[in-house]
C-alpha cells in the first residue's frame, strides 16, 4: 500500500500552505486570544468530524467530553496547581475514559437512535456538573491560572499561548488525517458504508465503533482543556446541548467528513458569534437560520462544495 | 417522610409522565410517517404553552377555548414547516431530519427568547377547576386530577384514531409501505403533512395543560425534549401503547425519587435508560432495529 502521505495532491499541498502562513500570520493582525477561540473550537469540531465523517455515527453529545475535560483541567490547574502539560493530559484522560464508558452504552443502537443516546448521556454529565461541588455549579470555574508551557513560557503572554494552542491543533489535526488515512479509518469508512458487510468480512464493527468513539472523545478533551486553561473558565455551556449543537453545526458547515471543514467551519461560527454578541440580535435564531439553510442548499459545506468546484473544474480541463 | 408529601410527588410524576406519553406518541407518529426524529417537539410542546398564555392576555381567549385553538395553531405551523423544509429531506439519510429540526429548534427557541426573554410567565388556573378534595392521604388540586383525565383523553383517542378508524389505517398503510399505498391513490405527501401536524399538536396541548403548572417561558421545552428521547430508547417507538406505559412509569419513578433521592431525580430517567441498553438493547416494547 501507498504511504496515506503522498496522497496530497499539489492543490492539498497549496491549501495546506497558505493555511500555515494564515495561521503564523493571523496573530499580529487579528486578536491572539479570539484566534486561540477559534483553535480550540476547531481541535473540537474536527474530533468530532472524526467520528461522525469516518464513522457515520452522529453523537448529539459531544459537550460532555468538552465540559468534562475542562472542569477537571481548571481543576487540576486551579486547586492542585499542577503544570500545564499535567492539566491537559488529566483532562484528556478524563475524557477519553467517560468517552469510553458512553461509547460502549451507545453503540449498541444505532442511526438517530445513537444520536438521541448520546445526547441523554451528555444530559446526565449536565445535570452532575450542576450539582457536584467542585464544578461551581451555575458560577462554573473562574480564574483559572494558565502556569507555563514546558515549565519556561508564561502562558499569560497572548502569542505565548496562541501558539502553544496551534502546536496543539497541528499535532493533533495530523493525528486525525493519519488515523483515517490508517487501515484502521478505512475500516471505519467500510463500516459507516455498510455495517453488515465489513461484519461479513470479519471486522468486529462495534469493536472499531468503540475505538474510534474514544479516540474522538480524547481529542475533544484536549480542546477541552486547552479552553478552559486559555479563558481561565469552565462553565455550565461548555457541557450543555447547545454545545454539542453547535460543534455539528460548525462541522457541517464548514464540510463533513473533509479534514479542513472544521476548520473553516468553527473560524465562521466563533466569528459569527463575536460579531452578534454586541449586535443585539438573537444569536440563537441567527444560527439556527444557518444551519436550516445549509442542511437545505449546501450539505457538503463550505470546504466540500469548493472541491466540488475544483473537481468540476479539472474534469472541463481533461476532457 | 409524611404520605402526603409521597403522594404529592407521585402525583406530579403522574402528570409530568402523561406530558411524557403525549410527547412520545407525537415523536412516534412522525417518525413513523416521515422518518423524521423531531427533535424540535419540546419547541412546539413551548409554543403551545406561550399562545394559550397570548391568547388569554392579548384576546382574553380562556382555558378551554386554548386548549383547543392553540394545538391547533401549533399543528398549522408544525404543518407550514413540514410544506417547505422537511419535505426536502426524505430522500437522505434520517440523519438530516433530526439535525434540520434541530435547526428549527435553535431558530424557534432563539426568537421566542428574543422577543419574550427567558423569565417565566404565570398562567392562572381556570376558575372552573381552582380548588382541589382532600382524598384524606393527600390533597388533589382538581386542575392537577384534570391534566391526568385529559392527557389519557387525548393518548386513548390518538391511540383510538390510529387503530380503529379508516384515517388512521390509511396512516398506518403509509407508514408500513408509502410506496404502495400511494399507488393505491392515497394522496401521501399530503398525510405526511397531516401527520407532521397532529404529532407536533399533540406537544401543543401539552404545552397548554401544562401552562397553569409550570411558568410559561421560552425554555420550558428544551431540556424536557431529551427526557423524551430517552424514554423512547427506553420503550422503542413501535408500539403505541408501549410508549403509553413507559411514559406514564418513569413519569411515576422520578416522582418517587424526588422523595427518596431528590438529588438524582432528574437523572433517573438516564439511568433507566443505560440499563435497559445493557440488559435489551432493543428498548423493552422495541423490536432489534
Amino acid at each position: 500500500m501507498k504511504d496515506a502521505r503522498a496522497s496530497f495532491d499539489p492543490v492539498t499541498l497549496a491549501a495546506i500552505a497558505a493555511a500555515a502562513v494564515l495561521l503564523v500570520g493571523a496573530p499580529f493582525v487579528f486578536y491572539p486570544l479570539f484566534l486561540t477561540k477559534v483553535l480550540c473550537y476547531a481541535l473540537f469540531a474536527c474530533a468530532f468530524n472524526l467520528l461522525l465523517g469516518s464513522c457515520g455515527l452522529l453523537s448529539f453529545g459531544h459537550a460532555a467530553y468538552f465540559g468534562t475535560a475542562a472542569y477537571v483541567a481548571g481543576h487540576a490547574a486551579k486547586v492542585w496547581g499542577l503544570p500545564f502539560e499535567a492539566c491537559l493530559a488529566l483532562g484528556v484522560m478524563a475524557s477519553a475514559a467517560l468517552g469510553a464508558v458512553f461509547g460502549y452504552i451507545s453503540i449498541r443502537r444505532q442511526g438517530i437512535y445513537f444520536a438521541m443516546i448520546t445526547l441523554a448521556l451528555a444530559q446526565m454529565i449536565y445535570f452532575l456538573a450542576l450539582q457536584l461541588p467542585f464544578t461551581g455549579a451555575e458560577d462554573g470555574l473562574t480564574a483559572i491560572p494558565r502556569g507555563k508551557v514546558l515549565g519556561l513560557f508564561s502562558l499569560d503572554d497572548p502569542l505565548v499561548l496562541y501558539f502553544t494552542t496551534l502546536c496543539l491543533f497541528v499535532g493533533a489535526l495530523m493525528l486525525i488525517h493519519r488515523i483515517t488515512h490508517s487501515t484502521f479509518g478505512q475500516i471505519l469508512r467500510a463500516i459507516r458504508d455498510n455495517e453488515p458487510r465489513a461484519i461479513s468480512l470479519g471486522f468486529e464493527a462495534n469493536r472499531f465503533k468503540l475505538q474510534a468513539f474514544v479516540l474522538s472523545a480524547a481529542l475533544v478533551g484536549l480542546a477541552g482543556a486547552n479552553k478552559a486553561i486559555a479563558f481561565k473558565l469552565a462553565t455550565l455551556t461548555d457541557v450543555h446541548w447547545s454545545t454539542s449543537g453547535s460543534v455539528i453545526l460548525m462541522t457541517l458547515l464548514g464540510g463533513l467528513g473533509t479534514l479542513l471543514g472544521p476548520f473553516v467551519g468553527a473560524l465562521v461560527v466563533v466569528t459569527l458569534e463575536n460579531y452578534l454578541a454586541d449586535s443585539g440580535l438573537p444569536i440563537q435564531a441567527v444560527i439556527g437560520g444557518i444551519f436550516i439553510l445549509c442542511i437545505l442548499l449546501f450539505r457538503r459545506g463550505i470546504v466540500g462544495e469548493a472541491q466540488g468546484w475544483v473537481e468540476t473544474l479539472r474534469r472541463r480541463r481533461a476532457g | 417522610m409524611s404520605t402526603q408529601a409521597l403522594f404529592g410527588q407521585l402525583l406530579v410524576g403522574l402528570i409530568n409522565g402523561s406530558f411524557y406519553a403525549m410527547m412520545s406518541l407525537g415523536l412516534a407518529i412522525i417518525f413513523g410517517l416521515l422518518g423524521v426524529t423531531n427533535i424540535a417537539q419540546g419547541a412546539f410542546y413551548m409554543m403551545g404553552a406561550v399562545f394559550s398564555w397570548l391568547m388569554l392576555r392579548e384576546l382574553g381567549i380562556g382555558y378551554f377555548y386554548a386548549l383547543l385553538l392553540s394545538p391547533i395553531l401549533v399543528g398549522l405551523i408544525g404543518a407550514a414547516v413540514e410544506k417547505t423544509l422537511l419535505s426536502r429531506i426524505y430522500k437522505l439519510d434520517h440523519m438530516y431530519g433530526l439535525l434540520l429540526t434541530f435547526g428549527v429548534l435553535m431558530f424557534t427557541q432563539g426568537m421566542f427568547i428574543y422577543w419574550m426573554q427567558t423569565a417565566g410567565r404565570p398562567y392562572p388556573v381556570p376558575p372552573e377547576l381552582a380548588g382541589g378534595f382532600n382524598l384524606g392521604f393527600m390533597y388533589l388540586p382538581k386542575y392537577r386530577a384534570w391534566v391526568v383525565l385529559a392527557s389519557l383523553v387525548i393518548c386513548f383517542a390518538t391511540w383510538f384514531a390510529i387503530e380503529k378508524t379508516a384515517l388512521g389505517r390509511t396512516l398506518r398503510a403509509a407508514t408500513e409501505n408509502p410506496a404502495l399505498t400511494r399507488a393505491f391513490g392515497v394522496n401521501v405527501p399530503a398525510l405526511m403533512t397531516i401527520g407532521f401536524g397532529v404529532g407536533v399538536a399533540l406537544a401543543g396541548a401539552a404545552g397548554v395543560l401544562a401552562a397553569p403548572i409550570y411558568t410559561v417561558s421560552p425554555l420550558m421545552g428544551a431540556d424536557l425534549i431529551i427526557v423524551v428521547f430517552a424514554i423512547i430508547v427506553i420503550g422503542g417507538m413501535g408500539s403505541i401503547l408501549g410508549s403509553i406505559v413507559t411514559s406514564v412509569g418513569l413519569g411515576l419513578l422520578e416522582g418517587l425519587a424526588k422523595v427518596v433521592y431528590p438529588q438524582g431525580s432528574n437523572m433517573v430517567v438516564f439511568v433507566v435508560m443505560i440499563a435497559v441498553l445493557l440488559v435489551k438493547p432493543a428498548g423493552l416494547f422495541g423490536r432489534e432495529r
